[in-house]
This record gives C-alpha cells, structure tokens and sequence, in this order.
C-alpha cells in the first residue's frame, strides 16, 4: 500500500506531468503543422483585435446571447470551470505538496471554501450527467466516451472529497484521488478535455472572421 | 491596323470633333468612339425621327448621321482597319451594319462581334432559337441549340465555338454528365463531346484549336483539335498557343498585327495552367512544364518569339506578381494584376497591378512611384524601350509615358498608340467639347 | 421555448419527422453509380488532400454540450435532436472520420440530404456554440465529398451544371441577356425619357451585376435598378456577355472547380471593363460568393474590386442625397436580415437607416440582426427544389413564429433584401398562412423615388 503511494505520488506523477506537458506541446505543434500545411489561409485572416474581442465576451459570464439564452448552463458551467481550476491549484493539501517536494508555496484556500468549490465541480458533474441523459439534442449527441470523460473529470473531486473527510476507507480513496488525478492530467491532451486549450484558437478565429470580414459580432 | 504607318504623325494637334454641335444636335447620345488613327469620331445617337442611328465626324467634316436609322443599334465600334460597325436591328431583323452597309442576312439576334486583325468580322447569331455564327456575312451551315465563347481565326477564314452538340434538356443532369459540348469550327463540330468546354483558342496559323474541358466533375483536360492531353488534372484554365516564330525585328501594330512579318516553319506546343493537389502548375503539351506550385496562376503570355513564357502568379495566398520562366518577381501586390505583356523585342514585361485599392504599372519587377485611381492596357513601343498608359486620376484622364504624366488632362482618352518609329505618341482625347487628336514628340 | 426540453417532449416531434423518404432522382440515381471502394476512396481524396486542421479541431473540440441547437432554426422550428447543428455533424462527418470513409450508400443518401437541405450555411451556430465551431465548414466539407461522389439533388446539381455551360444559374442564353436587358430599357424609357441600361461601358463607376433568375423571372428587378442609377445619374454599365450573373449554385453544391471559373470570369468581367467597384442586386447568397468565399478560393484575401450590396448602395444614396423620395411608403414594415449580408457582412444597421429613409413605420422582429434566423431557403437548400418543400416549409416554423408576432405588432409587409429569402419567405408566409406582403428595399425605392426632370 505504502509503495503503491509512493508510486503514485512519485513516479507515476513525474509521468503524469510529462504526458500532460508533453503530450499538450506535441498535440499542438502537430495541429499547428497540420493547420500550416493544409489550412494556411486561417493565419491569413487571424486578427489579434477581433480575436481578443470575442474571447473577452465569451468569457464574461452572460456575454453572449447563448449565455443568456442559457442561463443555468451558463452559472453551472462558469461556476465549474472556475472550481476545476482553481480548487487543485490552491487547496492547502496541493500546495503543502508543493512545499514539501520543490520547498515553493501559495496562496491557499481555507477549507470550507475548498469544499464548497469541490462539492460545485461535483454538482456541476452531476448537471452534466443530468443533461446528457435527460435532454434529448445532448443526448443524442452524447457516446460512452463522453460519460467517461465525466467521470475522469469528477473522479479527483470526489475521492480528494471523500478521502480529506476521511470516510471510511480514505487511505485507498486518497490513492485512488492521486491516481485518478493523474488520469485526469494525462487525458487531457488526447480527449476532448483539451478544449481547454484550443478554445482560445477557435474562438479567436471565428472571432477575426466575423470582426474581420464579415463585420458582424459573433456573441 | 490599315496604313499604321502612314498614318498623320506630323500634325502635332487637330480638332477633329466639336460635340457641342453634337449635343445641340441630338437628343440622345451614347458613348464616344474614336478611329484608331484618331481621324473619326462616333458615336450611337437617335435622329430626328428617334430612330437610332450612327454619327461620324472627322477633322474637315460636319456630323454626319448614317443614312438608315435603326429600332436599335449597339456594340458600336471601329475595326483594326477603321471601318465601323455595329450591330443593328430593323422590324426585329438583326444585322451587321459597316459603315452604314448592312449585311444581307438577317437574324432574330446578334451578338459578340469580333474582328481579326484585318478587320474581318464574325458575330454569334440566333434565328429560331438556333445558334450559329456568321463569318463576313456568311452563316456557318449547321446550327446548334445552345453556343458561347465564338473565337475567330488569325486570318480571319476561321471561326470557332463552344456548342451544345447533343441537345440536352434542362434537369437532364445524367445525360449532362456523359457529355453534351463540342467545338465547332466553321459549324463543323469536333467527334468528341465533353461535360463542359471552355476558353477555344485558335493558333497563331489558325489551323489548330486548343481548349479546356471537363469530363467528370473532376478530370480537366486541355484539348487540342479535338484530343485530350493524356493526364486530367483536378482544374485548369485557358490554353495557349506558342507563337509562330517571327523575325524579331518585326514591328506589331498596337492590334497585335505584325508588319513586315516573316512566318518560319514551326513546331507549335500549347501551355496551360492546370491544378493539381490544390496548387497550380504550368503544363506543356499534357506535362509539368513549370515544377514550382503556385496558389494561383492564369494568363501565360509569350514573349513574341516565343523563346519566353510568363504568367500571372500568386506565390502564396493573397500576394500578385508576375514570374517569368517560373522565376517570379520579387515584389508582390494584394489585390489585383493584370494585362501582363512582353515587349515586341521580348525584353520586357509590363503589366498592371493594383494595390491595397490604388492601380499601378509595373515594368520588370518594379513599380511605377505613381499610383492612379484606374489604369489601361500598358503599351510598349515599337522597339521596347518605352511604355505609356491611358491613366484616370482624381476624375481626369491622362497619359503617363515610363512613369511619368504627359500632356494634358481630358475628360476623355482612347488609349495612346506609339508611332512606327518610335519617335511620338499619338494621344486621342475629349477636352471640354472638342474631341482632340495629337502627336506628341517623345 | 424554454431553456430545456425533456427527451419526452421532444419524442413525439422526432417521430413526425422521421423517415420521410428521399424521392430525389439526384441523389438516387446518384447512389447507384457508387460501389463501396469508389465511397471510400472519395472520401479519402477530399479528407486527406484538402480538409486539414480546422476540420480536425472541429470535430475534436466539440464537447457535445448541445449549446448549438437553439443557433438552428430547423432544431428551433422541428424540435428533433437530428436537427442541431451537431447532430448534423453527428450524422456526416464524425461517422465518416470515425470509420475513416467505410460506409455505405445508404449512410451516403442520408448524409446528403442532412448536408444539402437540412443545413442552411446560415452559420448562425457558429455564435450560439462557446468555441465558436462552424459547422457549416463542416456541411460544406461533407457537401464536397457529396459532389465528387455525383450524389446531389437534382434541382441544383441542374443550377450547377447551367453555372458551368453559361456561367449563369439558369440557363440563359447569351442573347436572351442582351435581349432581355434592351427589352427592360425600352420598358424603363416610359417612366424616364432616354434612360440607358449601358452597355460594356469602360470605365465605369458602376459594374452593376445580377443574379441568373433577375433576367428569367424577375425582370422587372432589372428594371428598377435601371429607374434608380439613372435617376442617381450614376455612371454605371451592365456587361453585355457571360460573366454578368453574380450568383453560385457551385458554391452550394461543392463543386468549387466550377466556383472559382465563376467568380474569375465575373471579376474579370468588372475589371476588364475597368469599373470601380461591383454593384450587386439584393442577393444574399451571391454576395457571401463573391465578398468572402470565391475570392478566397482563387487567392484573394479580400475581393480584387470593390464588391458593394445593394443595402450598402442604397444607403449611399440616401446618405449622400443622390435620390429624392415623393413620400415615404406608408404601410408598416418590418425587416428580415438576410443571413449573408448581415452575419456575413454587418450591413443590418445599414437596411435600417434604408427602412428609416423609405418607410413611415418599421416594426423590428425578434430575433434580429446577427442574430436573425434563416429563411430556410438559403445556402443552396431551395435550390433543392420541389422534393424538398415541404420539410424546408416546416423548418421554417421559427422564422413563421417571428413574422406573426411582427405582424401582431402591425407590420403589413416583409422587406426581405434577397433573392433566396424571398423565396422561401414567400413558401412560409403561404404555408403558415401569415399573410404579409414581401418586398425588395428596391421596390419600395422605386415605389415612392421622386423622377428627376430628364
């Protein structure tokens, strides 16, 4: 059990970061080259202004008129990638990781605050899974992958939850939280979870698109 | 061009026209045309009886109107060798009129007047809803349901267009697909038919026609006579003929007629641009003549011994030029090129461009410093060593020779024709109401 | 419509639109000619050779949220999941790259009629999705692969194949063109003495360029452009041979070959005749080839020549007072914003200073601007013709919806600034029996323009 831990905090997390990092550089470059190849004509028309212009108004909760159509989608979904973000980076259990093994340290958040922030990421799973299942234009675009993908996603919450609260069984959940953890971190750049990423690239292209040529907003 | 070089080049300026008599005259006049040797003024007008007819005045002459009036006359215009023509209708009868002679034959429309460099003239033609063309007069014998693109020869026996050789109906897209279009040359079309045919073209000794066709939604081929080059490519655009070899030291008329000609045997070869692999190449006679792909290339030109070949090019997405031999310019220009030619000497390639909004000329890689808000087909003289262009700028026309403006301004211009010996330019202009022809010494 | 709708009450829709079977000799006889091999190396030449990275990050980056479907009016007007801009995707494209090209002509049939009339182009998605993925790419690419297979509707693969024997949509013929526009010249002298269509005039300002059914059906449209540049004393030229019709049905069906012949022949038609700029009628669909997609395929960034709307032109004429008015039209109006020249060129606020400077009473419908739906006529889906109506009339329910709730306010008549939107404005207000009179901005100009003395 110990060794296992030891694995999993050592050198399973040493490949985790690399398959993230590596992995991340590596889908990119490869669509970059594939872009230059075959779609030159995109960078012809990328435009710094008009791309910023739109990634601004759709990262401002209701900024668009999808969001306002949308509204319960649109406080779940910014309320969980706020959490998913910054739930791991600043929960006092990360960071004292951090401090032991580099000696480096942040900001943390208090606990009850790293709670609520990993039951919202929860719930918001939930929602997630609701719609899938219950709303027919998602669920007919979902495939066994996508639930998958949730779970990959809430895994880490639940068990970092479950093991932190020390439930019955938290050693092997906090294995598992680790583990599930670095799952989620070495998915990341071959499933659709690096949306992450590309999302400034295609926002930021129909954006110059449609401040470019079309002179039109697009949110 | 009858007698270019006997033309008046010593008269430094003539008024030829007063068309202020013109307006007091008519009620309704159509644009101005003017004679090549800049002797005659034209234009469609309607006579007293508002019938339309046409109004010829030269230097030591009062208006004169044709003498048959017209329900409708268009297309006006002077041939190489100065004769007018347009194109007139009667009681719903079309016909060509030169110089006020009409044309025996009649037909339920005309269209597409073209001339060879002797003046020759062809047009595309409708009676009964059947397609023919008439070559001096002369209908071809057969006729089509559908015809486009009339090209006529070099010597002008010859006319050629693309045809519907089997009748097919509108929403018959299977029968489409197995091939309804053909050439016709003098009405007699080729054994092949083909999905779609474009751009014919005749050689320069008239006996060949090459063209681009299409025989699958994605096999171009370029033919010649009727046959397909070997490989498809997934696009191509226009053919061309080499030239014939010509003496060098022949002097081209600005119709593109070469005086003191002298034709050596030859072995001709046509160049097209073709697409392959999303990138545009310059094929020769059915193979990659030029190896660099380019994002777009089209109207190959030959210098007039056909020893160079150069196109307009776009190097990569959204930037012009020109490449000559495949080499292609350095400079590099956003929006438009066009009217590229060589110099009759072959040395020199000229052509128009125009960049971020503004029109300019272009000589061998480098650009005229003046730009112009609108700009004609350049013209080289005789022996290579100038250009001039008819230019428009801030509403007026002018004449720029190797960049720089000369003479006057106008409110009209016909484009400058350089005189045989290089020696003067002959510019043909309205200024107010006085249509002006002058010889200016270079 | 609420923010969400259960499976349930989605179901019964979903049934009314199922299975309705395909009776488009185009497509079906299309499917006959293919073997699995020729699918499947098809689809390989069109994914490999000229779909790259932005395909690729489409289909990859969409995270199946469903955010989309209410950016379709088909999806808003059917309420069938198949209807979403991703469950087109769905139904095309990631079932072909999931099988890297093996499927079968039946998926073929299917994926067709999903690419060819259930999808507008409209890209109005493309502002309800958070990555702003396009599908209409995508249908565009599924389209394409669509073409090379031969399997098209046959209404428009017939438009496609006149594009490319007269350059024209609809089969006209040189001389029916002259004919046609010497015959609206004489019809046009009643109104104004010695008005001229000019014809091949060099250096104009003015390339005035139309669409292929203007001439054949629409003559009168001619006519009034005529009216309206004479009375502006405009310095303008109609072109006399193939090159004038501004529209693209190729675009439409994937046939780009033919696009690019298209759009040379009739930029060069312009420049040849050294005008300014091109002028073109109230065309959708031919703006969006001409301003944005044809350019683009030939190598220019932007048009080689000014390329300007009639909303665009006509704004211009009132801003620079180059035409008077008797008085304003008197009816209320409201305005459709046609999806190609206000999503796909921002000139909605343009038509409202018209609709300001014509009309004594403009009644906005909702939804509008960027933001308006789709007739369900356009990107080439009532080029499908008749097989297809009735389903385009039905996706046009979201569309019919905003008109009587224009009308409710008192709008008695549509401006609609577009060919295709006419069209299919003209099927939904028959359909829904919504009962409003439809309008060009140019009638209503003609209507009410104050003659000048000749």
């Amino acid at each position: 059990m110990h060794n296992f831990y030891y694995f999993a905090t050592g050198p399973l997390a040493w490949i985790a970061f690399l398959v993230f990092i590596g992995g991340s550089i590596w889908r990119f470059r490869s669509l970059l080259e594939l872009a230059r190849r075959k779609d030159s004509i995109v960078f012809e028309y990328m435009d710094t202004k008009f791309a910023l212009r739109s990634i601004v108004h759709w990262l401002i909760p209701f900024g668009s008129r999808s969001m306002k159509i949308n509204p319960t989608m649109t406080v779940v979904t910014f309320l969980f990638h706020i959490c998913l973000f910054l739930t791991p980076l600043f929960v006092f259990g990360h960071v004292i990781l951090w401090k032991e093994n580099f000696n480096i340290s942040w900001f943390t958040l208090p606990n009850a605050v790293a709670d609520i922030m990993t039951f919202i990421v929860i719930a918001s799973c939930l929602f997630f899974l609701w719609r899938r299942i219950k709303l027919a234009d998602v669920k007919y675009l979902t495939t066994p992958l996508d639930f998958i993908i949730l779970f990959i996603v809430a895994a880490p919450f639940i068990s970092g939850f479950w093991a932190y609260h020390q439930f019955p069984g938290f050693a092997t959940m906090t294995i598992i939280h680790i583990i599930s953890g670095e799952i989620m971190l070495m998915a990341i750049p071959f499933t659709k979870l690096f949306h992450m990423f590309l999302f400034p690239f295609t926002r930021g292209y129909i954006g110059s698109e449609f401040g470019g040529v079309r002179m039109a907003k697009d949110w | 061009m009858s007698n270019y070089d006997k033309w008046d080049w010593d008269t430094s300026k003539k008024k030829v026209a007063d068309l202020s008599a013109w307006r007091e005259r008519f009620p309704y006049i159509e644009e101005f045309r003017v004679s090549h040797d800049g002797e005659k003024v034209a234009a469609i007008v309607k006579n007293e009886d508002m019938e339309f007819t046409v109004c010829v005045q030269s230097e030591d002459n009062e208006p004169e109107t044709w003498e048959n009036g017209y329900d409708k006359a268009w297309n006006l215009q002077f041939g190489p060798d100065d004769r007018l023509s347009a194109l007139v209708s009667d009681a719903g009868e079309w016909k060509v009129s030169t110089d006020d002679e009409t044309w025996e034959n009649g037909y339920d429309f005309i269209w597409n007047m073209k001339f060879n460099s002797n003046g020759n003239i062809a047009v595309s033609a409708q009676k009964e809803l059947l397609y023919s063309v008439v070559n001096n007069d002369t209908p071809w014998e057969n006729e089509f349901s559908r015809l486009t693109d009339m090209v006529i020869s070099p010597d002008g026996d010859k006319t050629a267009a693309v045809v519907e050789s089997v009748p097919v109906l509108e929403s018959e897209i299977f029968k489409f697909r197995q091939g309804c279009y053909s050439i016709a040359v003098n009405g007699e079309t080729w054994d092949r038919n083909f999905m779609n045919v474009w751009n014919p073209s005749f050689s320069d000794d008239s006996n060949h026609i090459a063209a681009s066709v299409r025989t699958s939604y994605y096999d171009y081929y370029i033919v010649v006579d009727g046959k397909t080059w070997d490989k498809s490519f997934s696009s191509v655009w226009e053919p061309r003929f080499s030239p014939s070899s010509i003496e060098k030291s022949s002097i081209t008329a600005p119709n593109g007629e070469l005086l003191n000609k002298e034709l050596h045997p030859h072995n001709y070869s046509v160049t097209a641009p073709v697409k392959r692999g999303g990138k545009w190449y310059l094929a020769k006679d059915g193979e990659i003549f030029w190896d660099r792909p380019y994002f777009q290339l089209w109207q190959q030109f030959y210098s007039p011994d056909g020893t160079k070949i150069a196109a307009i090019v776009a190097p990569e997405f959204g930037k012009w030029t020109i490449a000559l031999d495949n080499t292609p310019w350095e400079i590099r220009f956003s929006d438009y090129l066009s009217d590229p030619l060589f110099s009759p000497d072959g040395n020199g390639v000229a052509c128009l461009f125009k960049d971020k909004g503004k029109w300019g000329v272009a000589v061998d890689g480098k650009a005229w410093d003046c730009l112009f808000d609108m700009v004609w087909q350049p013209v080289f003289s005789n022996n290579g060593s100038h250009l001039a262009v008819k230019f428009k700028k801030d509403g007026f026309y002018h004449i720029a020779l190797n960049g720089n403006i000369i003479d006057e301004k106008y409110d009209d211009l016909a484009n400058p024709i350089f005189s045989p010996d290089n020696s003067s330019i002959l510019v043909r202009g309205l200024q107010g109401s006085s249509y002006n022809r002058k010889v200016i010494k270079i | 419509m609420s923010e969400y709708k259960s499976v349930n009450e989605i179901k019964k829709d979903t049934k009314k639109n199922e299975s309705k079977k395909i009776e488009d000799r185009g497509i079906l006889n299309g499917l006959e000619q293919l073997t699995p091999e020729k699918i499947e190396s098809v689809i390989n030449q069109v994914i490999n050779d000229e779909t790259g990275a932005r395909l690729k990050v489409y289909v990859d980056t969409c995270v199946h949220c469903g955010m989309c479907s209410k950016g379709c009016h088909f999806f808003l007007s059917l309420n069938d999941p198949k209807f979403s801009p991703a469950g087109k995707v769905k139904q095309t494209l990631w079932e072909i790259l999931r099988k890297k090209g093996k499927v079968s002509t039946e998926f073929i049939k299917d994926a067709a009629t999903v690419a060819y009339t259930q999808c507008n182009l409209c890209k109005r998605c493309a502002m309800y999705c958070p990555f702003g993925l396009d599908v209409a790419y995508v249908m565009s690419v599924m389209r394409r692969i669509c073409h090379k297979l031969g399997v098209v509707p046959l209404y428009i693969q017939d438009t496609a194949h006149s594009h490319s024997a007269t350059m024209n949509q609809m089969w006209v013929k040189d001389d029916e063109w002259v004919d046609t526009l010497m015959w609206q010249e004489e019809e046009a002298q009643e109104a104004m003495e010695n008005l001229r269509i000019p014809l091949d005039r060099e250096g104009a300002d003015i390339f005035y360029s139309v669409i292929g059914p203007e001439p054949k059906f629409r003559a009168q449209l001619i006519f009034q452009a005529a009216v309206i540049m004479n009375a502006a004393h405009e310095n303008w030229t109609m072109p006399s041979m193939p090159g004038w019709d501004n529209s693209d049905m190729c675009m439409f069906t994937g046939d780009y070959e033919m696009m690019e012949r298209l759009k040379r022949r009739h930029f060069e038609s312009a420049l040849h005749l050294r005008a300014k700029r091109i002028v073109m009628g109230e065309c959708g669909h031919a703006f969006r080839s001409v301003y944005d997609v044809g350019n683009r395929a030939l190598g220019w960034k932007m048009p080689p020549i000014e390329v300007v709307h009639a909303i665009e032109y006509y704004n211009e004429l009132f801003e620079q007072k180059k035409i008077k008015i008797k008085k304003k039209f008197d009816r209320p109006v409201t305005l459709h914003d046609p999806c190609n020249i206000s999503r796909g060129r921002g000139l909605h606020e343009m038509a409202r200073n018209i609709v300001n400077a014509t009309c004594s009473e403009f009644i906005e419908m909702t939804p509008n601007r960027e933001h308006n739906y789709c007739c369900s006529a356009g990107g080439g889906v009532i080029n499908c013709g008749p097989p297809f109506k009735n389903a385009r009339v039905e996706s046009g329910k979201a569309k019919a919806k905003q008109l009587f709730a224009a009308k409710a306010k008192g709008a008695e008549v549509v401006i609609a600034p577009c060919h295709n939107c006419h069209g299919g404005l003209e099927d939904i207000i028959h359909h829904y029996g919504v009962e409003m009179e439809l309008k060009f901005f140019g009638d209503i100009i003609y209507e009410i323009l104050e003659l000048p003395e000749s």
